[in-house]
């Protein structure tokens, strides 16, 4: 996976959601590219440079420019604008080769016009002193968007990284659109460890992770329940001879094609009552039931 | 407080966690009780507590607390808490006069300027430097909660950059917590709310979720809370990063949960 920093000049999205951040993904990146001796410019929008440094060791932190845009995000103590902020990360850079790590794409983009983003990033780029050698690594918050921003962003990607998870593993899929080309695109299994080093595992070498929860005591929920949950063996054969009220059955169908044989077995007997009214004169022996 | 939800978290007033934002939400269920436990919880430790209160009057609060085991008006007039009425506030704004300063004035005005009730929060939890306030342990600002703040019309992008400056002033600079709850708005399709709510969870180091049943309601559960434990690289022992349980709230609204 850390060929997606082989190229210079590309823009990386590093997409994340709230269940896997992708934050540390991110500063695994970051410390990559600092062993390799090069600088990088950090634009911290969402947490404090103190939380952005932490874990990150000696050698790392002191390659690391950090442009505190997070204590003042409405400019209140001076003017600025976040794209200026944007630009202005640059300004201070080696020349040369350049990584700049931007936290967040998300926050730029709640901040400031998508298109006039697209365009910035697009022009970063073409910086005088950094000519088509600028690596932008960009965190992206995909469930904070709707789809057009997002759409834009992508489009303007070299590379794509969606940080999920599976079996209790984080996963990190890869996707190189290449136009006129065959989009390459791979999954990568891997863990962070507290210094930020990356470790990668294979697939096929996972076990699924038990999930891990509160030690609480046992409960038994059929203990004390008011009613009977299980059948015994008996129960069970009754229920299934169990003949339902509304199913049509052939016994029923002859019972209604031939009633004779069903008022043989049955008759009414009807005792009228002392206080019952019998009117002879509208008797009902004309209806023939 | 709840001494389950405490188990759960792996806390206690005697060892609270610091500089972190907890973000409570709730689905298809009432998730104030989060709100009266936390409240309950960090006026035990001992911490200095700033009560943006946009929802319910003081009496509620005290009501359900004194079911908790704190005293509200003990608390307030003790200094411990600074408590913000916003329905009484907004009466205020609304029927008072316009020359009247107010935290809540961006009601009146068209801008979407929280800079008020920031500021209202850094004066009430920054130290005044007489020695008064070093005797408790950090502070905390709680909010109940954000969407209101929505529905009065704030933008959610300024919703955003308030809990923003909050953070980096309780939370980084005086080494405090910020709780606060939002509503989650599926059933209704909100998409301001939603992306409020989930700009607002990757902010976030803790998330509660209570959530109501799928299946509808139930006398005897009444819901589940999920909790979400972000930015762990490796989960110690235990502790997980995501786990679900089944809640049960008795006697709403005075909110004993049984977890």
């Amino acid at each position: 996976m850390l060929q997606i920093l082989a190229s210079r000049g590309d823009l990386v999205l590093l997409r994340d959601s709230v269940e896997w951040e992708g934050r540390s993904l991110l500063k695994a990146l970051i410390r990559e590219v600092a062993l390799k001796g090069e600088q990088v410019q950090v634009l911290g929008c969402e947490v404090s440079e103190e939380v952005f440094r932490e874990g990150l060791d000696s050698d790392t932190n002191s390659r690391l420019v950090y442009h505190d845009v997070f204590r003042d995000p409405q400019g209140w103590t001076g003017n600025w604008g976040p794209l200026g902020i944007l630009r202005a990360c640059l300004r201070g850079a080696e020349p040369g080769p350049c990584t700049l790590a931007v936290d967040s794409l998300s926050w730029l983009l709640l901040h400031a016009p998508c298109s006039a983003l697209c365009q910035t990033l697009r022009a970063l780029g073409h910086d005088n002193s950094h000519p088509g050698r600028v690596r932008v690594l960009g965190l992206l918050h995909e469930d904070v968007h709707g789809p057009g921003p997002l759409g834009a962003l992508r489009s303007l990607a070299q590379i794509e990284v969606t940080v999920g998870g599976n079996l209790g593993f984080t996963t990190a899929q890869v996707f190189h659109p290449k136009p006129r080309h065959r989009s390459i695109e791979q999954t990568y299994w891997f863990s962070i460890l507290p210094n930020f080093s990356l470790e990668f595992h294979k697939e096929t070498l996972l076990e699924p992770r038990p999930h891990r929860g509160p030690q609480s005591p046992t409960v038994d929920a059929m203990a004390d329940l008011t009613f009977n949950v299980h059948l015994s063996k008996k129960e069970r054969e009754a229920r299934d001879t169990l003949a339902l009220p509304f199913h049509f059955s052939s016994e029923k169908q002859q019972s209604l094609l031939h009633p004779a044989l069903a008022s043989s077995t049955s008759q009414i007997f009807y005792e009228p009552d002392a206080d019952d009214y019998l009117d002879q004169e509208d008797p009902d022996d004309d209806l023939d039931i | 407080m709840f001494p389950e939800l405490n188990n759960l978290l792996n806390v206690s007033p005697d060892k609270p966690e610091q500089g972190k934002f907890t973000l409570l939400c709730d689905a298809k269920t009432d998730g104030g009780f989060l709100v009266h436990h936390f409240l309950s919880f960090y006026l035990k430790a001992n911490c200095k507590v700033c009560f943006v209160a946009l929802l319910q009057s003081f009496s509620h609060y005290n009501i359900v607390g004194q079911k908790l085991g704190v005293n509200l008006i003990a608390a307030r007039d003790r200094g411990q808490l600074v408590f913000f009425e916003g329905l009484k506030s907004t009466v205020e704004v609304l029927f008072g006069s316009k020359e009247q300063p107010n935290t809540l004035k961006f009601i009146r005005e068209s801008s979407s300027d929280l800079k008020s009730l920031y500021e209202f929060v850094q004066k009430a939890l920054t130290p005044s430097g007489d020695g008064s306030a070093t005797s408790w342990k950090f502070p905390v600002l709680l909010v109940d909660d954000l969407s209101v703040l929505l529905s009065l019309g704030v933008e959610a992008v300024a919703v955003l950059d308030f809990i923003q400056y909050c953070r980096a002033t309780v939370c980084c600079q005086l080494k405090g917590n910020v709780v606060a709850l939002v509503h989650d708005s599926d059933q209704t399709e909100d998409e301001e709310n939603a992306m409020l709510m989930n700009a607002l969870g990757h902010q976030s180091s803790l998330i509660l979720r209570a959530e109501g049943l799928v299946t509808g309601f139930c006398k005897d559960v009444h819901g589940q809370l999920k909790i979400l434990r972000r930015g762990l690289l490796q989960p110690k022992n235990d502790e997980a990063e995501q786990w679900n349980t089944l809640l049960k709230v008795i006697e709403i609204p005075c909110a004993r949960a049984r977890i």
